[in-house]
């Protein structure tokens, strides 16, 4: 049932004199996935995804990428990997041809094998028309598709991307990430750093959460949320006193679907399975126990929760999230 | 190491210089007409009465400053070389190149390469122009190859040092200023403008410890003394080269592999 690890640090370090950047750092990427490291800037999730592409060295610990050591076999690793960097890091006065070319040349590739595959990326990200202009012509969005089409030049079995959606329109973020599943649907792993709960949330398949150079946890987007105990129902009543609230208690209590709960001020936070079963039945038992409902409120846990729950403090990125609903 | 593959970036990255120098129309044209060959013309001109032929042991002015610019074009062009790459660490273009299966001298090396072809060039213009002006190299030929052979060879301690300060620099800013900050005392603490003997105590002590003079006054002689003159102070300026580039190089290598994280 499991499937091939295509990435695994063990204990990774790295230190910059006396700031440590990230300790202790373990986890493990399977092939074909889509796994993101998400958290802060500062966290220490660039600093990760540069020691896998191998151009930063770990001060402690080890990374294997496709089983081979990013330090001791560098240059392996780097003919298995593509990168598609933060910054768009082109150079301005070469075409987009001429920037495939140059990075075919780069990974060694035959002219003939170069050429073909420049011509699919180029078709790939649609960028066939514009390919002989030089890159200072293009829009920022041709150049973040130059950028893939660079990051996926030596077909890679692992594409590494950081920050990939950061500063975009909704428009291009979603053209980005149907890019990046379809990546997946050709059996490639993809690695991303990403500070935007919303992307962590909808596309990756597992993500990692970093703070301050550590990892707090690691799961799919389901399982962690999940692992905070279950959906929150909020209950407020009229006239409340701690009898009132000790009775309903009670009398929430033996309900299947309840996890957990703990009295406030005017009512209830009710940990339960999900929504179906446990409003209506809540409800009743509010009504029989002769307590008039103010207000009832149904929260499924959310990404920002677990966040919040793991590092104790709420991911504040630069730039606002998209979409917080 | 994989020669063939070697060869393959190496090559692909000097053309990326090519080619970008061909498209910056602007750049291209300040190479050509360059600022040393005003040097060479205005100077040359200016001096003539007011420098001592006497002093200078050689026919007229331009022709005793004619080695000099030379090798000023090799150390302004050298040290300047590493800019580029500077912008490339900037905007994240070397690390892209980085996260490839390139050797990691290819860089420096197609850097150095595109620099000194440059610089050849300019070189010959520069002979070419004084040559026309009356200067005649007495060595020939095979003196302006040997010109040119000393020239590449001073350049790869100048650009080990461009490339130190690239890597080391926190803003193109800095860069900019040290450049100014080095080449301008390594031009007037040398031979390139008067002899060593025309100068005051102190500077004369300088210029001695100067690796550009020694090189000045190996070129010079190939330009107006002939061989007899010129090849001991070729030789003397070998071994001086050898090893400011070796010292140029362990320094340069350090920087690069600190910058590399």
């Amino acid at each position: 049932m499991s499937a091939p690890v295509a990435i695994e640090t063990i204990q990774l370090g790295k230190t910059y004199g006396s700031v440590t950047a990230i300790q202790n750092l373990s986890l493990t990427i399977q092939s074909g996935e889509i796994f993101g490291l998400l958290g802060p800037n500062g966290a220490g999730k660039s600093t990760t995804l540069r020691i896998l592409i191998t151009v930063l060295e770990p001060t402690t610990g080890k990374a294997l990428v496709l089983g081979h050591d990013v330090v001791k076999e560098a240059d392996t690793v780097r003919s298995l990997i593509g990168y598609v960097p933060q910054e768009r890091a082109i150079d301005r006065f070469l075409t987009g041809r001429e920037h495939l070319e140059l990075l075919g040349d780069l990974y060694h590739l035959p002219k003939a094998d170069a050429q073909k595959r420049i011509q699919e990326l180029l078709q790939l990200v649609n960028l066939e028309d514009k390919a002989d202009l030089v890159a200072k012509t293009y829009s920022g969005g041709m150049k973040r598709k130059l950028d893939i089409a660079c990051g996926l030049l030596p077909n890679p079995q692992i594409v590494f991307l950081d920050e990939p959606t950061l500063g975009l329109d909704v428009q291009s973020r979603l053209k980005i990430w149907e890019h990046i599943r379809q990546l997946r649907s050709q059996g490639i792993t993809i690695v991303l750093t990403t500070n935007y709960l919303e992307e962590a949330d909808q596309l990756c398949d597992r993500l990692a959460i970093i703070d301050g150079g550590t990892i707090r946890v690691t799961g799919s987007p389901q399982d962690l949320k999940a692992g905070l105990g279950g959906d929150r129902l909020s209950l407020t009543i009229l006239h409340s006193s701690p009898d009132k609230l000790a009775q309903l208690t009670a009398g929430v209590r033996p309900l299947s679907f309840v996890r957990d709960i703990r009295e406030m001020d005017n009512g209830l936070d009710i940990r339960v399975e999900s929504p179906e079963k446990s409003l209506p039945a809540v409800l009743e038992v509010a009504s029989r126990l002769d307590c008039a409902v103010e207000s009832i409120e149904y929260q499924r846990p959310r990404l920002d929760d677990v966040f919040v729950a793991h590092t104790g403090h709420a991911l504040k990125g630069e730039f606002p999230d998209v979409d917080t609903e | 190491m994989n020669i063939r593959h070697y060869k393959q970036e190496v090559l692909a990255l000097t053309m990326r210089w090519v080619r970008r120098l061909s498209r910056e129309k602007f750049s291209m044209l300040f190479t050509l007409v360059q600022p040393m060959l005003f040097w060479l013309i205005f100077f040359g001109s200016l001096f003539q009465r007011a420098a001592d032929i006497q002093v200078l042991n050689a026919p007229n002015y331009m022709s005793f400053l004619a080695g000099g610019v030379v090798v000023m074009t090799v150390l302004n062009n050298g040290l300047a070389g590493g800019v580029d790459l500077l912008f490339d660490k900037e905007n994240g273009f070397l690390e892209r190149m980085m996260s490839t299966p390139i050797h990691r001298t290819s860089v420096i090396l197609s850097r150095y390469l595109f620099v000194m072809a440059i610089t050849g060039m300019q070189i010959l213009v520069i002979l070419g122009i004084a040559f026309l002006f009356g200067v005649t190299p007495e060595t020939g030929l095979l003196g302006i190859a040997v010109i040119l052979v000393i020239g590449m060879l001073f350049g790869i301690g100048l650009t080990a040092i461009s490339m130190a300060m690239a890597f080391s620099v926190k803003s193109h800013g800095d860069f900019f200023s040290m450049l100014g900050f080095l080449s301008l005392p390594m031009i007037f603490l040398s031979s390139a403008l008067v002899p060593l003997s025309a100068m005051p105590g102190w500077m004369q002590a300088l210029a001695f410890m100067n690796p550009m003079t020694w090189v000045i006054d190996a070129v010079r002689p190939l330009i107006i003394s002939g061989w007899t003159e010129a090849i001991p102070q070729v030789a003397i300026a070998l071994i001086i080269l050898a090893i400011f580039d070796a010292i140029c190089l362990y320094g340069g290598a350090k920087a690069f592999r600190r910058a590399i994280g």
